[in-house]
């Protein structure tokens, strides 16, 4: 009974202690100081590689944008998207050569830019060699972390840096996800890449595709014509590596302890990453090297009424330190961030509507307890664009004769996209009726129908297309299509396959749910063996010819294993396409993208689906931002109030101790009768026990 | 004795080669090496050359079981990736990072909830279940076996996250998830200790009852009572300690598997430990990692037998080695 | 009317079950056993209920082709027709007259505006999931899927336990040492792991071969169908275990012992002496796992290696909770459904099982 008291006091006296400093108790973040001037975000999917010219997912560039800077970046707060200087001193000089059929991309760089200290390039100064190119295997071992190097260096970025970053891309031992697509433009990449499969020094090949001219000059030099080149130097894959980085990388022994370059980068960005542990948290700190850079003084007209112009002309980074935690559940990182952890939130579709209520005026407006908060929603176009595609090789689906095509066009007049985003977005998107998302040249905003009006019709059209009802002619049953899935574990994901069905069912068609898992996916898609599915696509760049290439027939994925999944063949639409590939924009480049447009609603080779948006949450204490769907570098131009934070911190989670107190009453009450039992019974005079 | 823990241990090579065997075949069966190069190379742009590229990085570009080129069994898949495991040499996970200090990293977390768990948990029942033992008859037990019954029928599921949502986020008494080192990392393990210990409260109160009744109903119980003795010393300096050997036995061969973590709680609350190791596996599709933890696991438990055949026999001194 | 392989199984199991009440109904020994197996209130409630469960399997388990079109309905649906027909478009509260989340709806002026939508029927007990579908009727649907996996595992793992139990008691030497290496090597690999494993396996067969299963009725059935016996498969060791014990404890008996001398062979002394001895332990394990397989039939499907999303089951709804949850106001009728339904469903199988425990096991008094 004794012991039993004592360790109920300890745990008492222990959850008591665990408030006594000004955290409050259920401050996930006991080491860090409460007034810091940190952010606090997290990430859900653990970053794979953070290797510039490997990383290629949504997820590792929101990490590694804020470290490496490539020679171009997009500008804050204009828009539509305009890319200008970050490396570079200015936007390339661009010449082509008709004789060789070569663009020749001439780039200066600003001289005065520094890699963050780092071990590569600590340098003796008595003898000015360095100091840790020649670690011995037992030295390589001891090492656990970058920061058991007791000594980091830096220097100057050259433009030998980019043009040994380029040859990467051709290295075969790294897989660069852009080496295919880069061959094709960059010459003589796909030599390099043999030459590079015996030989291992990148360093002093020559290469034709890059070239030297002098320390702060250099070309690149691209097959054919391809404008939209400009956009790729804006991406990490262009971000200087200096070759010190490499051999010191490359050591024996470093790589059992994870010390190489897609684990800890080397870069000249606002910060740099100091601690990498995918499986609870990245933290990356002030970059105390960076060069100069300011806080845009122009943008947008209503900018300055937006207060996004309140910190113009202020030196960058303002945050000291970045914290990103590992969030799995859904659940967890909501509650944390109602509470205070993390000071923004993208909103899933899930916590939706406690966020979001509509005004009486019609616009969307945040609910009550929220609002108390003084919580702020920022809501941006992102250029992707989700869709249901028909397999145009398949027999009962594809084809171009006219019945086909009204069958396909009365099946996409039956989906009622709108409840689609309802639902399962919670409104975070806009209707498609083209490829092309908002804010990218092309767009053509839908016009409203009614729903039961589009039902009418497709049933109509349906009749027309030879499927009165729905029901097939030749087996008078009603017509079977297979919608190829794919099993991801989502929760959301048989809702939406019931959905799915739902739509077709409205014409008598019936669906038939074919779900596989990934690998068995891709592969039915690369054989041209699905009949109908949905897919999505994320730009590479603000320019229409990201999504009209998806339809290029050329580009079939069954075929030619390109990125045209539905496998279009149109000879009219690759005509267009070849011309607009190479225009810049401009009325007549608008008016053949329409043309374009216009066979594909023709055909309707897919159904347009949405453009989703991205609703992001932010706290009081955040400065105000400009939500950007292409740039990821923009966590430089945000500020925070850590007081002011500290403080709410403490206010919203004052913990409920009085059930403690009940549950306590409670367990005695139960107990007391029975121990008075027991004493009594012990006192009576002995009886006969069974 | 020690002969007899030697012939144990040799005894456990062929079930771990066949173990060994057993995961190797369930996994490139489901998966061939094509397909694992192009789950961990993404999906935008990827072509023939890469895959191969990455199957030659990894070792996966060599034959399954037998090397017919060049003669021998060594150069193959299997015994480059599997056999090695039993040299300790976990390798690398098809992601690029380091097994073996994947694993010294995450088992301490894993062991900072998984003991206090058991300890807590096996304190608790006792207590709950020699409550019952001693007020049996009375509302108590009857009550007690009730709750229990309904305890022992709700899924751990539904425990993780009304916890988490009760303690978590409406009384706000602990971090929702999350994991830090040493002693300030005490408010993360314990609303995962709790959930567990509650969770397990049902089965494992009930079946200790039944370990002390059993004890209660001897005869030497009879004759203390007869002796004066009160129910309260009875049960606490006999019942108690002949009552612990079947219970503490049960708990022997768990203690090795505690390093494995339970899979749910840690996925839930964001404790990297080898747990949330072992499903993030799983769902990636790693064959590299969940084979080492099979390997890890298998080790554990056939050490877990060990350890309970040994306690045994040391608690109880009528048992002989056959 | 058509018959999934499940249905198959369960009308086996169906006919199983009534020739063992009938043998236990000729046999008063048999019959008193089993009668107190319920005498107490409590356990003829968990009986009725259980019952009532079993019913509602079986009548989930008749389907046919509905007229004019390729769905595949049961017998049930028929009858729960008015509930399972309410689909609204999306959540609603239970006995709501609106739907709970709001819509963005244009109006002619071109006004977007929020608003709540009327349900088409304001009398959903429990509310309805995300898109639309009752939430009563998901959980009684959930039943038969939660039914098989606890019944249908545990029959198939039976013929392995006993056969393999029973001969390595019976003939020991190389014979019993090989059935111990088989059943410690299995069961040393961490359960979800296996099972994990093993899934993943027969999903890539089964996607090779997917002209055979014409049906989506057929194809969620028959991952059904792979899930219970990979379990199966999997769980026979612990059994196999307690039977090889028993049997090295029944075949030093005196009746065995005549039987040898007697001159019968060796399979049939196992058939006719041995196994039906084992029948106490084999029916408390069974009334004993029935419900622990029901409650991991959700941890499965968390994993991601449980039933087909697409078919209803108590693991399904409960993953989908998950995310519910983290709303506010919350969304709590999905997950009190699964949970209510499913929480009778294994406390009277629990109480059951004690009942059987009481009753047919020798050691307690």
């Amino acid at each position: 009974m004794v012991v039993v008291l004592r360790f109920i006091s300890m745990l008492v006296v222990l959850l008591v202690l665990c408030g006594c400093d000004n955290h409050a108790s259920n401050d996930p973040y006991p080491n860090q100081p409460a007034s810091g001037n940190i952010l606090y975000s997290a990430f859900s999917e653990q970053p794979k590689n953070l290797d510039p010219v490997v990383s290629y997912s949504a997820n590792e560039w929101a990490l590694i944008s804020q470290i490496y800077e490539p020679l171009l970046e997009y500008h804050y707060l204009k828009r539509p998207y305009q890319l200008q200087a970050l490396i570079a001193t200015q936007l390339p000089q661009v010449t082509y050569n008709a004789k060789t059929d070569i663009s020749t991309y001439l780039i200066n760089i600003k001289p005065g830019i520094f890699y963050q200290p780092h071990p590569a390039l600590a340098v003796d100064t008595a003898t000015g060699k360095y100091l840790f190119h020649e670690l011995t295997l037992q030295q390589a071992l001891a090492i656990r972390t970058l920061k058991d190097f007791k000594h980091a260096g830096t220097r100057e970025v050259t433009a030998a840096d980019f043009v040994y970053q380029i040859k990467r891309i051709a290295d075969p031992r790294l897989n660069s996800p852009i080496f295919g697509f880069m061959a094709n433009y960059i010459v003589g990449l796909a030599d390099l890449n043999k030459q590079l499969a015996t030989s291992l020094e990148l360093r002093n090949i020559e290469f034709a595709g890059a070239r030297v001219i002098d320390n702060y000059t250099f070309e690149i030099n691209i097959i054919g014509k391809y404008p939209q080149f400009i956009y790729w130097l804006a991406m990490p894959f262009f971000s200087p590596i200096p070759w010190e980085a490499t051999k010191f990388y490359n050591q024996a022994g470093l790589e059992e302890h994870n010390i190489t370059l897609d684990w800890y980068p080397i870069g000249t960005g606002p910060y740099y990453l100091t601690e990498n542990n995918p499986d609870r948290r990245m933290v990356m700190l002030r970059n105390p090297n960076y060069h100069p850079d300011y806080y845009p003084s122009e943008g947008e007209p209503d900018d300055l009424a937006n207060g996004l112009l309140d910190l113009a002309g202020k030196k960058l980074p303002f945050i000291d330190k970045i914290i990103f935690s590992l969030e799995k559940e859904n659940i967890s990182y909501w509650d944390k961030f109602l509470q205070g952890y993390y000071d923004t939130s993208g909103i899933s579709s899930d916590n939706f509507n406690s966020a979001i209520n509509s005004g009486n005026q019609g616009g969307l407006e945040l609910t009550k307890p929220l609002l108390d908060k003084k919580i702020r929603l920022e809501v941006s176009n992102m250029p992707s664009i989700f869709y249901w595609a028909f397999n145009m090789l398949d027999e009962t689906v594809g084809g171009y004769s006219e019945q086909k095509q009204k069958l396909r066009k009365a099946i996409s007049l039956a989906f009622d996209v709108t409840e689609y985003i309802a639902i399962f977005t919670n409104g975070r998107g806009t209707i498609a009726n083209s490829p092309i998302p908002p804010e990218i040249f092309g767009y053509q905003a839908p016009d409203n129908h009614e729903t039961s009006e589009q039902l009418q019709l497709a049933k109509t059209i349906l009749a027309e297309a030879g499927y009165p009802e729905g029901k097939d002619p030749t087996t008078g049953q009603a017509l079977q299509i297979n919608f190829d899935a794919i099993t991801s574990g989502d929760p959301d994901e048989k809702s939406r396959l019931a959905w799915t069905r739902k739509q077709l069912a409205k014409l008598g068609i019936e669906l038939v749910i074919r779900a596989t898992d990934y690998n068995r996916f891709m592969e039915k898609t690369s054989a041209g063996n699905a009949q109908m599915f949905a897919w999505g696509w994320n730009a590479d760049y603000p320019d229409p010819e990201n999504f009209l290439f998806m339809f290029y027939g050329p580009n079939g994925k069954a075929k030619f294993g390109g990125e045209n999944a539905a496998n279009y063949a149109n000879s009219k639409f690759d005509e267009l396409f070849v011309k607009i590939k190479t225009m810049q924009n401009s009325p007549q480049r608008l008016a053949l993208i329409q043309q374009m447009l216009a066979i594909l609603n023709k055909d309707t080779p897919w159904i347009w689906g949405y453009h989703p948006q991205s609703f992001v949450l932010y706290n009081t204490w955040h400065s105000k931002t400009k939500p950007s769907g292409v740039a990821n570098n923009t966590l430089k131009y945000a500020k925070l109030d850590p007081d002011l934070r500290a403080k709410l911190r403490i206010l919203w989670n004052k913990p409920l101790l009085w059930p403690l107190v009940i549950l306590a009453g409670l367990l005695i009450l139960i107990i007391a009768p029975a121990i008075i039992g027991y004493k009594r019974s012990e006192n009576t005079i002995g009886k006969r026990t069974k | 004795m020690w002969y007899y823990i030697a012939r144990r241990i040799l005894y456990a090579i062929p079930i771990l080669l066949g173990v060994n065997i057993l995961t190797f075949v369930l996994f490139f069966v489901v998966n061939t090496p094509d397909e694992i190069a192009s789950i961990h190379l993404g999906s935008k742009h990827v072509t023939k050359q890469q895959i191969a590229d990455w199957k030659q990085a990894h070792g996966y570009a060599l034959p399954l079981f037998y090397n017919a080129e060049k003669s021998s069994i060594t150069q193959t898949i299997f015994w480059q990736k599997s056999i090695k495991l039993f040299l300790f040499d976990f390798g690398v996970a098809d992601n690029g990072r380091d097994i073996s200090q994947a694993i010294t990293e995450r088992y301490a977390p894993s062991l900072a909830i998984a003991i206090p768990a058991l300890v807590f948990g096996l304190l608790i029942n006792i207590i709950v279940a020699m409550g019952m033992a001693f007020f049996r008859g009375t509302y108590l037990d009857a009550w007690g076996v009730v709750l229990c019954v309904i305890l022992m029928s709700i899924s751990m599921l539904f425990y993780i996250v009304g916890g988490q949502f009760l303690v978590a986020r409406i009384l706000k008494w602990v971090p929702v998830s999350g994991y830090a080192d040493g002693m300030i990392g005490i408010k993360f393990i314990i609303l995962p200790v709790m959930v567990s210990v509650i969770g397990g409260i049902g089965s494992g109160a009930r079946w200790y009852r039944s370990f002390f009744l059993e004890e209660i109903n001897k005869d030497y119980v009879r004759t203390a009572r007869a002796k004066g003795l009160s129910e309260a010393s009875i049960l606490f300096k006999h019942v108690l300690r002949n009552a612990l050997i079947p219970i503490l036995t049960g708990v022997v061969v768990l203690l090795p598997l505690l390093f494995m973590g339970s899979l749910l709680t840690e996925s839930f609350f964001a404790i990297p430990g080898l747990g949330s190791y072992t499903i993030d596996a799983i769902r990636s599709q790693d064959f590299a990692i969940v084979r080492a933890m099979v390997f890890l696991g298998s080790i554990l438990y056939i050490l877990g037998l060990l350890l309970t055949d040994i306690t045994y026999i040391m608690a109880d001194p009528r048992i002989e080695l056959n | 009317m058509i018959i999934l392989w499940t249905d198959a199984l369960i009308l086996l199991l169906l006919f199983i079950l009534i020739w063992m009440l009938v043998q236990a109904a000729r046999r008063p020994y048999l019959r008193q056993q089993w009668q107190k197996t319920y005498a107490h209130p409590t356990r003829k409630l968990a009986l009725i209920i259980l019952l009532c469960y079993a019913s509602i399997g079986l009548l989930d388990s008749i389907h046919y082709k509905q007229h004019n079109s390729n769905n595949v309905v049961s017998v049930l649906d028929y009858l729960l027709t008015p509930i399972a027909n309410s689909v609204e478009t999306s959540y609603s509260a239970q006995f709501a007259q609106h739907l709970f989340t709001k819509q963005l709806r244009k109006d002619q002026d071109g006004n977007i505006s929020w608003f709540a939508p009327k349900l088409k029927s304001p009398d959903h007990v429990f509310g309805t999931d995300k898109v639309g579908i009752d939430v009563l009727y998901a959980s009684i649907k959930s039943i038969r899927t939660g039914l098989i996996i606890g019944l249908l595992t545990t029959f198939i793992s039976l013929p392995f336990a006993i056969f393999f139990g029973a001969i390595a008691g019976y003939y020991r030497g190389w014979v019993d040492d090989l059935i111990q290496y088989l059943y410690t090597t299995l069961s040393s690999v961490p359960g979800v792991l296996l099972i994990a494993a093993a899934i993943l396996t027969v999903d890539a067969v089964v996607q090779r071969h997917q002209a055979i299963f014409e049906l989506m009725a057929q194809r969620t059935d028959m991952r059904l169908l792979i899930l219970c016996s990979v379990l199966g498969l999997t769980s026979w060791t612990s059994l196999c275990r307690i039977l090889r014990g028993e049997t090295l404890k029944l075949r030093e008996q005196e009746f065995v012992l005549a039987s040898k001398v007697l001159g019968t062979n060796n399979l049939q002394i196992i058939y006719k002496h041995i196994v039906p001895n084992l029948f106490n332990i084999i029916l408390i394990s069974i009334v004993l796992d029935f419900s622990g397989l029901v409650l991991a039939e959700a941890v499965l499907s968390y994993v991601g290696v449980g039933v087909d999303p697409a078919m209803f089951s108590w693991g399904n709804m409960i993953n989908s909770a998950r995310l519910e949850m983290g709303r506010e106001p919350v969304i709590w009728w999905s997950l009190t459904g699964a949970f209510v339904l499913m929480f009778t469903l294994v406390l009277a199988a629990n109480i059951f099982a004690d009942g059987v425990r009481d009753a047919f096991d020798p050691k307690v008094v």
